[in-house]
């Protein structure tokens, strides 16, 4: 477990208002370490600046890893390692393949995208969370601004203000 | 504003004015507190039928394939017909996550979740009639390639019943990667939810420590974006594949080119069936209506309306291709599924797939509860005739007259059959009691584009403009 750390937490009730809320704080130059939400909320990854996810490209290339694998094993068994004589027809033929070779581009694509994505968010069976608000997988949106020590009550002072004139129904610091 | 419009005249998908929290409570609600005893009860009773299953199935395994009617030529009977049934039903959880996502339809997001898992509990179920089929179950994992020391000695890539063995893997797989990952976040939900300790700890277990944040979400909404167009393709080829369980055969009535779209179009048609008998009673139980609304049924409707019609086409272009390629092979294998010793399971299956859903053409049966509860039953017996008629009276008559027979099922494989659908219903009921039945996050995202107090203000909105010459916005009931 890693030392406590302390944010200050603005919480929101209302999807529309939290990205308007998020363009305005971020334009005014304040940085904003999180944003907790209780369903994707579109077009908050754009507001936020966050890289676009690469997961998808990593599926491809788990895919193509896929493909290449069922090929070169069934070329391998079939061609060389077990050929059979079915009535003289050649023991290699690409469209009996096709689809061994589709499910095996799915299946590991699938498996790969979905292990990357559990192992990109740090998710596994029994984590212990850092849950800001109880309430962000209900109704309420959370935006976190991190207290190190630089942070002092000027600063506080002035997020807390920005984030209760965009509409924040609630705002208070949490150490977790 | 929402981030996506929707046009005021459509139907809301969320009744009940309800908020975020309200959202939040209808769902998790069904999973706390004490277990009922009308839960027990079906829950029991599901799982004696189960047991049943189990006999059954040790009964066949200690004795043998003999114990089964299936015998030379009907090699294939009730075993790969109910194998092939519970497939078909499964297909329709896919298509409501994966292709109704791609085609961005918001109704999926009610039913999305328990067809889901309806799906995976059916391809459970599939899975054991083949497994056990094999006879010798213990070697049962001599259907996969894998360096062995009997030779170099491989499974055969060009069959199609290895086809099978790949699809239906890699199908039961990324379906239960799919729904799990959208799980996830509705068993954060519940965690942080629960009263109690044991509860937290359980859910959060099941969560795998969710937080929601914006990269998580982002990442997500990818991931399940891609899989749902894997999915797609994936879904259309596992049907077709078991199509090709037949239709790469030399059996009169098996060999047709016209099997992948049919049987795929057959598929989705049983599916949604299932999916609407079991929803119907689960929307009533779990007091879900504002939810799974009259607008998601009659989706639903005219998706079997549309299948079945599509099913029914086939039938008649089978018979007419039977007829018109003058062979006597083919004309005699349809001749006598109409008119020979199995009749009446062709014209179960040509009512209950064919003239029955015409109904649907009215708007009023298809927003009937009764009528699309009687429907969904009758369909799922149909389908079941249609994968009976289609294997065993093409093979109860084989070239050699000598050969006939007419094949009836023993105790041990009806026991086996009604036992599957025992196991089907327990892990259903299991599911309803301690998962979300219902998609929390998604049903979340839409509220703001169909919910029906949204809807009503997008209405009040347009109150005295003209929309359309013939429409008017004034006043909606719905429901």
């Amino acid at each position: 477990m890693s030392e406590a750390k302390k944010y200050l937490v603005g919480m929101f009730d209302d999807d529309d208002v939290l990205l308007h809320a998020v363009e305005h704080i971020r334009h005014a130059g304040y940085d904003i370490t999180d944003v907790y939400t209780p369903f994707p909320v579109h077009g908050l990854e754009h507001k936020l600046g966050l890289e676009p996810t690469r997961i998808h490209t990593a599926g491809f290339f788990f895919g193509a890893t896929g493909l290449t694998v069922a090929l070169s094993m069934i070329t391998f068994i079939n061609k060389f390692n077990y050929p059979t004589d079915f009535g003289g027809k050649p023991n290699w033929g690409l469209l009996a393949y096709v689809p061994i070779t589709f499910e095996h581009t799915v299946l590991f694509a699938a498996i790969g995208m979905t292990v990357s994505f559990y192992y990109l968010c740090k998710l596994w069976p029994g984590k212990k969370p850092v849950i800001i608000d109880e309430r962000t997988t209900d109704h309420l949106f959370a935006m976190t601004f991190e207290l190190d020590k630089n942070k002092d009550s000027n600063y506080i002072n002035a997020v807390s203000e920005l984030l209760k004139n965009e509409g924040a129904i609630e705002v208070y610091q949490k150490e977790v | 504003m929402a981030s996506h419009f929707e046009s005021p005249l459509r139907e809301p998908l969320i009744n009940g004015n309800k908020t975020y929290k309200d959202i939040t409570n209808d769902i998790v609600r069904p999973t706390t507190g004490k277990i009922q005893p009308k839960w027990l009860f079906w829950t029991s009773v599901s799982a004696a039928v189960a047991g049943l299953f189990v006999f059954c199935i040790t009964w066949e395994v200690c004795f043998g394939i003999g114990t089964w009617g299936a015998n030379k030529t009907v090699g294939w009977a009730w075993d790969i017909t109910n194998f092939v049934w519970w497939i078909g039903i499964g297909h329709a959880g896919t298509l409501i996550s994966a292709i109704l996502l791609l085609f961005r339809q918001k109704w999926r997001t009610g039913v999305n979740r328990a067809a889901e898992a309806m799906t995976i509990f059916a391809v459970i179920c599939a899975g054991q009639f083949p497994i056990f089929h094999m006879g010798r179950v213990w070697d049962a994992f001599f259907i996969f390639p894998y360096p062995n020391t009997r030779g170099p000695l491989w499974v055969n890539f060009t069959s199609p019943l290895l086809w099978d063995v790949f699809a239906i893997s890699t199908y039961f797989t990324v379906s239960l990667l799919f729904w799990y990952t959208g799980l996830v976040p509705d068993f954060a939900t519940i965690r942080d939810q629960s009263k109690t300790k044991g509860r937290w700890n359980f859910y959060n277990f099941l969560s795998f420590g969710w937080i929601g944040t914006a990269k998580h979400w982002e990442r997500w909404e990818s991931l399940s974006l891609i899989l749902a167009g894997l999915s797609t393709p994936l879904v259309l080829s596992v049907h077709t594949i078991v199509s090709f369980d037949f239709a790469t055969s030399i059996v009169p009535g098996w060999h047709t080119t016209i099997m992948p779209p049919y049987f795929v179009a057959g598929a989705i048609f049983s599916g949604f069936a299932m999916v609407l008998t079991l929803m119907l009673v689960a929307r009533h139980v779990m007091d879900l209506k504002d939810y799974i609304t009259l607008a998601h049924i009659e989706s639903m409707n005219k998706v079997m309306l549309l299948t079945g019609t599509m099913v029914g086409i086939a039938y008649l272009t089978e018979l007419f291709t039977a007829w018109y390629s003058g062979n006597m092979y083919e004309s005699y294998a349809f001749a006598n599924r109409a008119m020979g010793p199995y009749w009446w399971s062709y014209f179960g299956m040509m009512f209950c797939n064919l003239v029955s859903p015409q109904v649907f053409w009215f708007r009023k049966l298809r927003r009937n509860i009764g009528v699309t509860f009687a429907m969904s039953i009758l369909i799922n017996i149909g389908m079941w005739f249609e994968r009976f008629v289609i294997i065993v009276t093409s093979l109860h008559r084989d070239y050699l007259p000598s050969s006939w027979v007419y094949y009836s099922p023993s105790w041990v494989e009806i026991g086996i059959f009604v036992g599957t659908i025992g196991l089907f219903m327990t892990l259903f009921l299991m599911f309803c009691r301690f998962f979300p039945a219902i998609a929390i996050a998604e049903v979340k995202s839409i509220l703001k584009v169909s919910g029906n107090q949204y809807r009503q203000g997008q209405l009040d909105e347009l109150k005295d403009q003209k929309v359309y010459d013939n429409v008017s916005v004034d006043s909606k009931n719905w429901d």
